[in-house]
């Protein structure tokens, strides 16, 4: 679990958001630009997809992810593999250590299998990312529906796994203040999901906002 | 409710082969190649490695509404697991169990590792093209299950994270993955189950971790016979659906499907 702490200044950032937490953010990234998620509370899951903005139908994969690196965590000097086996982003720096490559993102109708059926109409990320993906007229949210959701990052949680198999949900090694760091290696698009969930540890049982930063190339 | 799989992941007591069934069908996917078909609510297959060693890439699709597809995250969460064996249930998107494995002689089977592609194939194997080599060419697994897909109107966008049976992918307890090499024995077979009407895209080549330098995949067997009839659903104290309460839930929100 490699901390290395970025160079950059905020002040120099050309963009600097703060995302309440249950709510999505989609933005384009320009290669050699660099995106900031600051886990403002502490404990917080940012549940984040990437597209190739070029043709969305490169994406982030979980799997080309895991097996380049050879490693489910991610961590300073991941790269996030593309589903064409190509360099999406690297992680350039990360005072929290650890980020979850498995756990994927809640939905209304996992988490009834995973609470209660009642608790259907509890938001969930991807009501989150079906919102914002309806909302974008143009640019590349527009090309994407459900069909292109796939197994995300949870940038902040922790999701160990042991070695007989056995996956568990523990509390987060994160705190208010730490972040990670990637560069775009590509032009990509980013979809977050700043995680509402309210049933189980991911984020404290207390969804919180985070900050986000995007420096020029 | 503590999930049940703590105790069986340690100890897997699990038979040494499994007991007869009464086959509907059968059909050898040969080393290397690809297979695709429908599967409907209350077939199983009985899914053998025949000679050892052997690789499934499998992707699995809603027949009636591809949109609905297996899910890794939402298999490895429900069940709080991150292998698949006895007593897992494969969840789609959609809070629904579109598989189940009833049955297992291995223990463990990779839904982590993904498929390689081309570039992949091309780097630890060379080229193998069809006119040199005919039906013996090497076929890459992403190409594999993208083509089977394509014939039902799916494309390399519908290709998500898929499992590998047969396979293992060890995790340390620093999250470094390692493929077990001779993981599966001639004769190592799993029952899966089908919950729903599913669209089935198989690949037999080899695991992309596999570090075995020579282009050596292995033919898997596929008997077909039916677990429950067409109008039925999976019995109140099926293993799959008790295993625990995240699985009793699945099974609800599939048996709604087809109330």
């Amino acid at each position: 679990m490699p901390i290395i702490e970025s160079a950059l200044d905020a002040r120099d950032a050309h963009t600097d958001f703060t995302l309440p937490a249950g709510e999505p953010w989609l933005h384009d990234l320009k290669r050699g630009e660099t995106l900031r998620i600051v886990d403002l509370e502490g404990n917080q899951a940012v549940d984040t997809l990437f597209y190739s903005s070029a043709d969305p139908t490169e994406r982030y994969s979980a799997q080309d992810t895991i097996r380049a690196q050879r490693n489910l965590y991610l961590s300073a000097g991941s790269v996030l593999m593309s589903n064409l086996g190509a360099p999406l982003l690297t992680i350039v720096a990360d005072t929290c250590g650890r980020h979850d490559t498995l756990g994927g993102a809640c939905a209304a109708e996992s988490n009834t299998v995973r609470y209660a059926l009642e608790k259907r109409h509890m938001h969930s990320c991807r009501d989150s990312y079906l919102n914002a993906l309806a909302h974008c007229t143009c640019g590349v949210g527009a090309l994407l529906g459900k069909r292109d959701i796939v197994s995300n990052i949870n940038f902040f949680m922790n999701v160990p796994v042991t070695p007989l198999g056995k996956l568990t949900f523990e509390d987060g090694i994160s705190a208010p203040g730490k972040y990670v760091e990637m560069r775009a290696e590509q032009d990509v698009t980013v979809l977050i999901s700043n995680c509402p969930q309210l049933n189980n540890p991911c984020n404290g049982y207390n969804p919180t906002p985070v900050r986000l930063l995007v420096w020029g190339a | 409710m503590p999930s049940s799989f703590s105790s069986a992941n340690a100890q897997p007591d699990l038979p040494p082969e499994l007991p007869p069934v009464d086959v509907l069908w059968e059909t050898v996917i040969p080393a290397g190649t690809h297979w695709s078909g429908i599967l409907r609510r209350g077939l199983a297959l009985r899914v053998i490695d025949l000679e050892g060693g052997a690789n499934l890439a499998a992707v699995f699709h809603r027949q009636e509404d591809p949109l609905e597809r297996y899910n890794m995250a939402d298999t490895l969460k429900a069940q709080h697991t991150a292998h698949l064996t006895r007593g897992h249930a494969l969840y789609t998107d959609m809070g629904r169990v579109i598989a189940s494995i009833t049955a297992d002689t291995l223990g463990w089977h990779d839904p982590l590792g993904g498929v390689g592609d081309a570039a992949l194939f091309a780097r630890k194997y060379g080229e193998k093209r069809y006119q040199a080599h005919r039906n013996a060419m090497i076929r890459n697994g992403r190409d594999s299950l993208v083509l089977e897909l394509a014939k039902y109107g799916l494309g390399a966008r519908d290709l998500v994270a898929n499992v590998n049976f047969f396979s293992k992918v060890a995790v340390g307890g620093d999250g470094a993955l390692e493929f077990v090499p001779r993981h599966s024995r001639a004769g190592a077979a799993f029952d899966l189950r089908f919950e729903m009407n599913t669209l089935a895209a198989f690949s037999t080549a080899p695991h992309p971790l596999d570090p075995h330098g020579e282009y050596a995949p292995k033919p898997v067997k596929l008997v077909a016979w039916r677990a429950y009839s067409a109008e039925g659903r999976a019995s109140a104290d099926d293993l799959c659906r008790t295993a625990c309460a995240e699985n009793e839930r699945g099974f609800i929100n599939t048996d709604r499907l087809f109330a």
